[in-house]
């Protein structure tokens, strides 16, 4: 089938901005507090109350849109979005219709491991809704969430197939975790997306007609709906059908979308200028501003970690993947310049600890201070095996490194006569290896270094052991 | 007999010690007593709590507070947000909500010590010219009670041209402050808009609505829009900039030498009543008198501002009427799910001319109409606005009737809502363009009905027509005309009329 024909995807997805406050009115933006008690009249939609923007969301909307490569709109406006439901204490919404805060853009994603370029239309400010919830008999509604500050970012139909939209999510979440915009937790509903798709057969130009898929919060949903989305339109094309604009929901128990609305019954949101608002005016200083703040991101520091720190391009992906270990990884880097060392730690010893324990590395006892001494300890004063044992101990229970290796003997031995003892007793012991040396394997001496390490217990100075069993053997 | 009296002159008695606050409430609640029942300006009267709030007053005046307002009583219109008290807009869907907030003005109010004393009646959503589409009463002229008080603001005017008040507030969206104050012989001023903070005003029209005062004399409203104006963080149309002192400017100088005021040839329209038209061209005669220099100016494009405020003003209503669904406040009828709960509770909780006007604003905002009308209606708003804006250039304000006719009779128009809406014809382009202007009495009608004087100012030039008014009502005695109650009983056969 993908001889014949080609998925466009596009997506709408919302992100909730992390603003101490919600987008119209003063009252706290919290997740889990009681329900309806951070509401007002504004955010309740009283008669008379007034909505007064909320500055910190512009400037978040604002580096979203630099972080992502859009134009800033030096003039946007505020619209009204009609429609009546319960979750929306207006009646209508305010959004951004035909003149949003951010224009263009581009994100680069790596998609199984090739780079693609996905472009946006916009990104917009508007004000979340209420959650509704159902019981029997019910409809609650907690209006908490109303009102909160959520931006809308939508890209052009330029995706081809679930992982491009599925490497897309992954990207937007960690450019917006890093960029500090939202955390992107989208158990707690601060990430959604709306899925628009269409084919076409190949190498036509103008788009088939889409279907959207709305409010998805789980990648994998979103994987499994468009791959279903896409088989279903191509079968009904195939088989003499026509595919009808329309808003469809996904089914995850059943792996299927079904109509939730054709296109007859579409609303009409009778879209106008917003009277209760100024537009938003945002100056070339303020915009120049906002860049010389921007936070670095992840492609930008897995370039630096290649560049200038000298890691392998494997390291600076592993350690990006996940913004709190990059940071911590940076943080150690403040302390030394065992660059790789920590790389390895991070990805080797710390991260089966993570694994083993359950535990996040920011919740474990191990500083980014601590990890950098052993790093520099690991340089001389303690073996390998010794820092491993040392990053265990640190990891559970925390610690000074330096105190923890004289308190528990970890010190790696370079003193000559203790040295000597041990490469005496190796050289009895393993008159084999010995022979073989001097017939001419130079890798025998390994058996002999291994043999005094193990009666050193790990804290013999390897360079040191394999200089003094040299001169002995050679001498 | 206080409750006759002007703001200054009671806030100088007040001063002086020659009445107390308590007195004042006590003569306007007499006269509410007396009249009421006729006129039915008030919807609902805070007899306890004004009684209580004078006896503070009169404390804090003896413990040395002064100020213009302080201990004197106005009236509400009923779709302004006063913490603790019902906010009925008169309509019915908000029967038992209660509102949990003070509009900024009302805020304004306590601060300057005024006493809130009731709140008084309007057209339904402010959606009228008669006040005759209130839900909750009926509101009769007080110069002759088979006459309507005009609209929106009827209860407004209405309470002050019977003395059942100091002063009041209203809001003007097409005229709905100047129009009743002409029919019925006070003084309106609609501010410029951003001049008065929305915030707590229930909106109609949010990009029209203003709140202004309706008072017995133009100093009076000069004292009253300067403790309402003002930047407010929490309405983002409101103007941040330093403001006169409109009261204290205000001087014994009645000359207008030096002034220019403008006279539009377009705002003498066909089918105007000539004894309106004389009494108008007669008030500009008198301020040429009073050394004025008259110029004419033209607005052509006026003659749109009915269209064009039809398809604004309900287009906005339509939006920001949505929220009145019966779901969080106010009346709800229920219904198996939400369409049908809001279809229900909206067909019985809204009177008929504020449905009329939801659907008309629905359908111009909708998918296939809006360039057609809400898109082209803005830019003869902009029209309408530079017009004003050359006119401006010639001027320092601009004279012209308030209404094509005094007061009509109730029942009247109120079969056709079109005839009604023409009458908006003279008062509409102001707030489309969001100029000030201000509603002067300049006469009476053969029978005895008031006529108005309207004075259009350029943007938050409140200042220039404040003075051309006091010039004007300063050597003229229109103002000081009021109407007579046979006897001051609850009588609903009594008819006030003219001295």
């Amino acid at each position: 089938m993908t001889m014949k024909y080609e998925a466009c995807i596009g997506l709408e997805t919302h992100v909730m901005q992390k603003t101490r406050t919600k987008m119209f009115c003063g009252c706290k933006h919290e997740y889990g507090a009681e329900p309806n008690t951070n509401v007002c009249p504004v955010c309740l939609g009283y008669p008379g109350a007034m909505p007064v923007m909320n500055a910190k969301a512009i400037e978040l909307i604002c580096k979203a849109g630099l972080l992502l490569g859009c134009e800033i709109n030096p003039h946007s406006k505020w619209d009204r979005k009609n429609y009546f439901y319960p979750d929306m204490a207006k009646n209508y919404q305010i959004t951004q219709a035909d003149e949003p805060i951010c224009i263009g853009g581009e994100v680069p994603v790596e998609v199984n491991g090739e780079m693609k370029t996905f472009t946006l239309e916009r990104i917009h400010q508007e004000e979340n809704a209420a959650k509704n919830t159902h019981v029997s008999g019910a409809s609650l509604i907690d209006y908490n969430r109303a009102g909160t500050a959520l931006m809308e970012i939508v890209s052009n139909p330029c995706m081809h197939s679930a992982d491009d939209a599925f490497a897309y999510i992954h990207t937007i979440k960690l450019i917006m975790e890093y960029g500090g915009i939202s955390n992107c937790d989208m158990e707690k509903g601060q990430m959604r997306s709306d899925v628009n798709i269409s084919v076409r057969p190949v190498g036509q130009e103008k788009l088939g007609e889409k279907v959207e898929i709305k409010n998805m919060n789980s990648p994998s949903f979103i994987v499994e709906a468009i791959n279903y989305e896409v088989g279903r339109q191509i079968e009904l094309i195939e088989s003499g059908g026509e595919v009808v604009q329309e808003t469809r929901g996904y089914d995850p128990d059943r792996g299927e979308t079904f109509t939730q609305r054709t296109k007859e019954n579409a609303h009409d949101y009778r879209y106008f200028p917003e009277p209760d608002l100024m537009p938003v005016e945002v100056s070339a200083e303020q915009i120049s501003k906002w860049k010389s703040e921007l936070p670095e991101l992840p492609v930008q520091r897995r370039e630096r970690y290649v560049e200038t720190l000298g890691l392998p391009e494997y390291d600076a992906k592993i350690l990006t993947a996940e913004k709190a270990t990059s940071d911590f990884f940076d943080a150690a880097c403040e302390k030394t310049k065992q660059y790789k060392l920590l790389s390895n730690y991070l990805m080797g010893k710390v991260a089966s600890l993570v694994t083993e324990t359950g535990i996040a590395l920011v919740d474990s006892k191990l500083t980014a201070n601590a990890l950098a001494q052993v790093a520099d300890l690991a340089g001389g004063a303690i073996s390998s095996t010794a820092a491993n044992d040392l990053i265990e101990i640190l990891f559970n229970e925390g610690g000074d490194p330096k105190a923890l290796v004289e308190e528990k003997g970890m010190a790696q031995v370079s003193d000559d006569s203790a040295l000597e003892q041990w490469a005496d007793e190796a050289i009895a012991g393993n008159a084999k290896a010995v022979a073989d040396y001097k017939a001419g394997n130079g890798a025998s001496i390994n058996a002999l270094m291994g043999s005094v390490m193990k009666a050193s217990r790990g804290k013999a100075n390897p360079p040191a052991v394999i200089a003094m069993l040299k001169q002995k053997l050679d001498g | 007999m206080l409750n006759t009296k002007t703001i200054s002159e009671l806030s100088a008695m007040l001063e002086q010690g020659d009445c107390t606050s308590v007195e004042i409430v006590t003569d306007v609640l007499a006269a509410i007593d007396a009249r009421d029942g006729q006129v039915g300006a008030y919807l609902t009267i805070d007899r306890d709590s004004a009684l209580a709030a004078a006896k503070e007053a009169d404390e804090k005046r003896a413990a040395g507070s002064k100020g213009d307002l302080l201990g004197v009583p106005i009236a509400i219109k009923d779709l302004l947000n006063v913490k603790g008290q019902p906010c009925t807009c008169a309509s019915k869907i908000l029967d038992g909500y209660t509102a949990p907030y003070d509009a900024t003005v009302i805020a304004k109010l306590r601060e300057a010590g005024a006493i809130l004393l009731g709140r008084v009646n309007m057209d339904e959503f402010a959606m009228g010219s008669s006040t005759e589409s209130s839900a909750l009463g009926k509101t009769t002229n007080p110069w002759n009670a088979d006459r309507v008080p005009g609209g929106s603001s009827g209860g407004s005017a209405a309470c002050v041209a019977a003395d059942e008040a100091v002063a009041a507030l209203g809001s003007d969206t097409g005229g709905s402050i100047r129009q009743p104050a002409a029919f019925c012989g006070c003084v309106g001023l609609k501010p410029t808009y951003g001049m008065v903070s929305r915030y707590g005003l229930t909106a109609f029209a949010s990009s029209l609505d203003q709140i202004g005062p309706l008072t017995k004399t133009v100093k009076d409203s000069a004292i009253l829009l300067e403790a309402i104006a003002g930047h407010d963080e929490k309405d983002s149309t409101s103007i941040n900039t330093d403001l006169p002192m409109f009261g204290k400017n205000l001087t014994d100088d009645h000359g207008l030498a030096g002034m220019k005021l403008g006279l539009p040839k377009e705002y003498f329209v066909d089918g105007m009543d000539p004894e309106v038209e004389k009494a108008v061209r007669d008030a500009v005669e008198h301020c040429k008198n009073l050394g004025a220099e008259i110029v004419d100016v033209s607005l052509p494009n006026s003659k749109y501002a009915i269209a064009v405020y039809y398809i604004i003003a309900t287009a906005e209503a339509s939006a920001n009427l949505a929220r009145f669904d019966g779901i969080r406040y106010g009346m709800r009828l229920d219904g198996k799910n939400p369409i049908e709960l809001y279809g229900k509770t909206r067909a019985a909780g809204f009177g008929p001319e504020v449905k009329r006007r939801i659907i008309l604003g629905t359908y111009v905002l909708s998918s296939g109409y809006y360039d057609a009308y809400y898109l082209r209606a803005q830019k003869v708003r902009t029209l309408i606005r530079n017009d004003f804006i050359d006119a401006f250039k010639q001027c320092d304000a601009i004279l012209a009737p308030v209404t094509p006719t005094p007061a009509y009779k109730i029942g009247e128009k109120s079969d056709d809502p079109l005839k009604m809406y023409l009458d908006d014809i003279l008062t509409t382009p102001v707030n489309l363009a969001g100029n000030c202007g201000l509603s002067v009495p300049c006469g009476f009608s053969s029978d005895g009905l008031p006529i108005g004087l309207q004075i259009i100012g350029d943007f938050f030039q409140e200042a220039s027509i404040l003075k051309v008014g006091h010039a004007y009502e300063q050597t003229t005695d229109w103002h000081r005309q009021r109407p007579v109650f046979k006897n001051l009983t609850n009588s609903s056969d009594v008819t006030g009329q003219r001295v």
